[in-house]
């Protein structure tokens, strides 16, 4: 198996739908703790955390992709991620394995998915008995591309 | 004088590191003009300050180098590879001339000639030498090395010997030291570490004539004794009394480290505090004591390091002093530098990055802007022109201010100049304002000084400047007029600085307040004798007989509009923007010293956070942002405090002390107008002012304002400048024209006598003498009479507004509709494609430049006008649109509207 044919991916739920990242987009896996919250920030965005004395901007990867907010009880987990000189903390519910998986399983996005989710995936990969997402985490936490300039 | 050599080796061995490998760059592509500014800089950098530490050859080599870039840059010579070569060689020269620097502290000597003849020759476009230069490189650049050494050798042993170096050079060549002067030297210096010592200390303490003797003697002593010991002794000497001279007070650290260190020190603080949780919940822990101890070790080393960080402002000016010393004598001005608020503390990442930008903006004062003494005399001002120098705090931000008494910017000339340059047209020109034209001295490539002198007038230098400002977020502006002077102020922002703040409690979290901008605390509610009163929906105090606008802090936090039954808690006063403004919040916790950190791109949007903090307990808050909060109060008062407010005043006003505007109107004795009735003074060309129907009108951010004479219908000025108080209620405006604006006193406004004249309501004592009160509401209802409230427009007007921020939004929405368009909102480009497909058809599309630039691109209302409105867009490239506004310009945003609209009617008629 050759480096240019496969990937390795994270696995992450998130609101119940089997996602992967690329990991070498993920600077490290952390529990998130004490998110403080950014009163008239966009609502995608849970809140900013100290992680060693850093600042980082948490993004709510379920408000990002238009699923319903998570419970006061239910688990999450933070993929951090460095954009230029700002720290991100993607929240997800749970992390799981790491995955390496051909090319030849990656399928492009299919036309009729919401554009909310087309603007965030990468593709999609078939796996024996369920689907896996290819989330564009990059993409997942830059805001208004277009009008960013 | 050591230190600085120090500090311009490091900094010099830097830049020529860049320069080498930009100078390659360029070679590979010589059409590059951003790699050609950026060695030009750095090579007139480094020429600039070879000139004020008296280093003469390596200035000479510079400055040769630098005209021969300079005649890259401005295109009169091509660059080939003949020519890079000449430029790396003299790079070369540099660096040699800068090692013999380093070991000994003094320039060695040696004969730059050739090289600068062969520079000269090629600027001056002189073809032939060329190919003689590029065969040149080898002869030259060989007997080089062999010159070096030699001087540095001699250098060498002396170290320390310092100024005397003409003394110890005639003395030591011919190697006639006499024997008794070494035998002295050699029964005073038992060893040669101890020597040196002596010697240094000597130098210090004792007269010149007798170190120099002795550092004479010891110096060929270390000679012959490290001869006797062998080889190796010397090199080892030499590097020790270079090492023993320089001072250990001070090291250079990089910030880097630094920034880590902070890093650490924060983990360690989170650490700490978990192991307090983990011992308080046991009884009689042996880990107590230690823990104890290790808290307030760590407690000391995170004030510790945050102390590295910062340091005073002055360390950036100290170079200074000297510079404008030799500017003086170099230029035969007199000159004085004023300096004020060194000890400002700044981010020593921030004063890294400002120091070359003041050294240059000193110089140029000292050659541009300060006349020599006859012509200030000439002028009638003092024969010494004063540079002052300060640095102080302002909301939140550190304001450094560089001005001069000197001749000022003369806007005629740089109108030449620019025109000159090609950096505008006439016509571009004619539109801008004197200060507009000033600040081209901003602009890349220019330069008014006539003659290229030594100190500056290159025309890199206020680019360089801007530059190196703009690139740590600040900003710099001048103010200049003529004959009097010129004033430069950068403002950088408070990121990367630490600042001291109030830490607060609204709505079950913590905020801090940036202190600068907090003036008092008052407490309210409850067990308090201050209340939080409401107007009609705007709340306010009173703070000692005034009214002060207060804000919700939770409200405004959490957008709602819902009022609380009763405010209790406290009023922090902040001060910003101008204005001062109440906030409310539940509680006051602490002060703090935080370390202020930027917010990541998404959240930069929201106005009233200027940073986010981590508190000495780990936990993230955010910095609200005082000009953020003064914005959200005046959005809310300017549409429903502003009444009610005066209404307040006006009953109150018997007793209290009332900043009254003083006018002259219609005679000589001057006449009051309460400060707080105005909206605004303008002071319009007395040709706007055009006649409609017998009123007076000017047009006034695109609407007709209608003026009233205080002094009566006649009274206009015909020429010149006309002052007009302008005055708003329930949405009108109208303006009442003076003849003259007098001052404005703070006074007890106590009527005495009632008015029967129109116009007046009455007399009081003003400083002492009678003085008429105008009646505002009589003669605003002359000037509206009849006059036209808005300029007439073809049709109701439609505009699309895209505009994807929900605050913005929400800003604008209400407020072009207010102006009496036809708003639809578009939440961003999918909805504004949508309503192209459905086929609507607007007047206007208003919104996000890059949005609308995105949509036209797509072929959406390309053929309709487009403006665009964002924060701080006034610099924008406004290719295909009618303007670009920042969006806190509401009266410039309606008038940029009024005209697209009038545009596209005239093109619809036509």
């Amino acid at each position: 198996m050759s480096a240019e044919s496969s990937f390795e991916y994270v696995t992450v739920h998130i609101g119940g739908q089997l996602f992967g990242v690329e990991v070498c987009e993920i600077r490290e896996v952390f529990a998130p703790l004490d998110v403080t919250p950014v009163p008239r920030a966009p609502a995608e965005i849970a809140g900013l955390m100290n992680l060693r004395g850093r600042i980082v901007t948490a993004v709510d990867a379920r408000s990002r992709l238009g699923l319903p907010p998570r419970g006061e009880e239910e688990p999450v987990m933070a993929l951090g991620l460095e954009q230029g000189s700002e720290l991100f903390g993607v929240l997800v519910d749970n992390v799981g394995e790491v995955m390496r998986l051909k090319s030849d399983t990656l399928e492009a996005s299919p036309a009729h998915l919401d554009p909310k989710w087309r603007a965030l995936l990468k593709g999609v990969h078939r796996l024996e008995n369920e689907l896996l997402a290819i989330l564009d985490v990059r993409a997942l936490i830059t805001w208004r591309t277009p009008l960013a300039a | 004088m050591d230190e600085l050599i120090g500090e311009f080796l490091a900094e010099t061995s830097e830049s020529l590191d860049v320069i080498d490998a930009e100078l390659v760059k360029f070679e590979e592509d010589p059409t590059d003009r951003a790699t050609l500014d950026n060695i030009f800089r750095l090579l007139h950098t480094i020429k600039g300050t070879c000139g004020f530490l008296g280093l003469t050859r390596l200035e000479a080599v510079a400055h040769a180098g630098e005209t021969l870039l300079g005649k890259f840059r401005d295109g009169d010579l091509v660059a080939d590879s003949a020519a890079v070569t000449l430029v790396l060689q003299s790079l070369d020269r540099i660096k040699e001339i800068l090692a013999g620097l380093e070991q000994t502290g003094l320039e060695p000597e040696g004969e730059d000639g050739d090289l600068i003849a062969r520079l000269e020759a090629m600027s001056e476009g002189k073809a032939d030498p060329a190919p003689a230069a590029a065969s040149a490189p080898e002869p030259v650049i060989e007997p080089e090395p062999e010159p070096e050494p030699a001087p540095a050798v001699e250098a060498e042993a002396p170290a320390g010997g310092g100024v005397f170096d003409e003394h110890l050079g005639r003395e030591l060549r011919p190697g006639e030291v006499s024997l008794a002067e070494l035998e002295a030297a050699f029964m005073n210096t038992p060893g040669p570490e101890e020597d040196e010592a002596t010697s240094d200390s000597d130098g210090d303490a004792e007269e010149d004539s007798e170190s120099d003797i002795a550092v004479e003697a010891a110096a060929p002593a270390v000679r012959p004794a490290a001869a006797n010991a062998g080889p190796a002794a010397k090199p080892a000497d030499a590097p020790a009394a270079a090492a023993a001279q320089r001072p250990a007070s001070t090291i250079r650290v990089s910030v880097d480290v630094l920034e880590n260190l902070m890093t650490t020190v924060s983990e360690l603080v989170l650490a700490r505090n978990q192991m307090h949780q983990i011992v308080r919940g046991v009884e009689d822990s042996a880990l107590k004591t230690p823990l104890q101890r290790l808290s307030s070790v760590t407690a000391e080393l995170q004030d510790g390091v945050m102390k590295t960080r910062m340091q005073p402002v002055g360390d950036a000016w100290k170079k200074l002093p000297r510079i404008v010393r030799d500017a003086s004598q170099d230029l035969g001005k007199k000159i004085r530098l004023v300096q004020e608020g060194e000890d400002t503390e700044l981010d020593r990442q921030v004063l890294e990055l400002i120091k070359d930008p003041l050294t240059h903006m000193v110089r140029n004062s000292c050659d541009h802007g300060l006349e020599g003494p006859a012509d200030r005399q000439a002028a009638g001002k003092a024969e010494t022109g004063t540079i002052r120098l300060s640095a102080y705090h302002e909301g939140g931000a550190i304001i450094i201010k560089i001005s001069d008494d000197g001749r000022g910017l003369d806007p005629a000339k740089i109108r030449a100049k620019v025109l000159e340059k090609g950096l505008a047209t006439e016509e571009e020109l004619a539109g801008m304002s004197e200060a507009q034209i000033q600040r081209f001295i901003f602009a890349a490539g220019f330069s008014t000084a006539a003659q290229v002198t030594n100190m500056s007038g290159r025309g890199v230098g206020m680019d360089v400047v801007r530059t190196n400002i703009e690139q740590i977020g600040g900003s710099i502006d001048l103010q200049s007029e003529v004959g009097k002077g010129t004033s430069f102020s950068i403002k950088i922002p408070l990121t990367l600085a630490i600042v001291s703040a109030l830490i607060i409690k609204a709505g079950g979290a913590r905020f801090a307040a940036p202190q600068l901008a907090v003036r008092e605390l008052v407490r309210v509610g409850p067990g308090s004798s201050v209340a939080v009163e409401t107007l009609h929906g705007a709340k306010m105090i009173r703070l000692r007989d005034r009214l002060l606008p207060v804000i919700s802090l939770n409200q405004v936090l959490s957008q709602s509009l819902q009022d609380e039954a009763e405010m209790s808690g406290y009023v922090i006063v902040l001060e910003a923007a101008g204005r001062k403004m109440g906030l409310v919040v539940d509680d006051v916790l602490d002060t703090e010293e935080i370390v202020v950190k930027p917010l990541s791109g998404p959240l930069r949007s929201v106005s009233v956070f200027s940073g986010a903090t981590i508190l000495g307990d780990g936990s993230v808050i955010m910095i609200l942002d005082p000009n953020g909060l003064a914005q959200e109060t005046a959005m809310e008062s300017d549409e429903v405090a502003a009444g009610p407010a005066e209404d307040a005043e006006r009953s109150d006003r018997i007793s209290a002390r009332q900043r009254l505007l003083l006018v002259r109107a219609g005679g000589e004795e001057p006449k009051a107008v309460p400060v707080s009735l105005i909206t605004r003074l303008e002071d319009f060309d007395a040709s706007m002012i055009e006649k409609v129907d017998g009123r007076h009108v000017v047009q006034y951010r695109g609407r007709l304002l209608p003026l009233a004479h205080a002094g009566g219908m006649d009274d206009f000025q015909t020429e010149g400048r006309q002052p007009v108080l302008v005055f708003s209620e329930d949405g009108k405006s109208a303006g009442v024209a003076v003849d003259e604006i007098l001052d404005v006193v703070e006074e007890t406004l106590d009527l005495e006598m009632g008015s029967e004249r129109p116009g007046t309501i009455g007399s009081a004592v003003i400083k002492g003498k009678a003085t008429e009160v105008l009646d505002i509401a009589w003669h605003m209802e002359r000037a509206w009479s009849g006059a036209p409230q808005r300029a007439e427009r073809g049709g109701s007007n439609s505009i699309l507004l895209v505009e994807a921020d929900a605050f913005s939004r929400r800003m604008l929405a209400p407020l072009l509709a207010a102006a009496g368009y036809d708003v639809t909102v578009a939440g961003g480009l999918h909805e504004a494609r949508d309503a192209a497909q459905m086929g609507a058809a607007y007047d206007v599309v208003v919104g996000d430049p890059a949005a609308l630039s995105r949509l036209a691109d797509e072929g959406y209302f390309k053929d309709i006008p487009r403006l665009g409105v964002g924060e701080n867009a006034y610099g924008a490239p406004a290719e295909g649109f009618v303007a670009v506004m920042d969006r806190a310009d509401r009266g410039g945003l309606i008038a940029a509207l009024d005209k697209a609209a009038r545009a596209r009617a005239a093109a619809a008629a036509a």
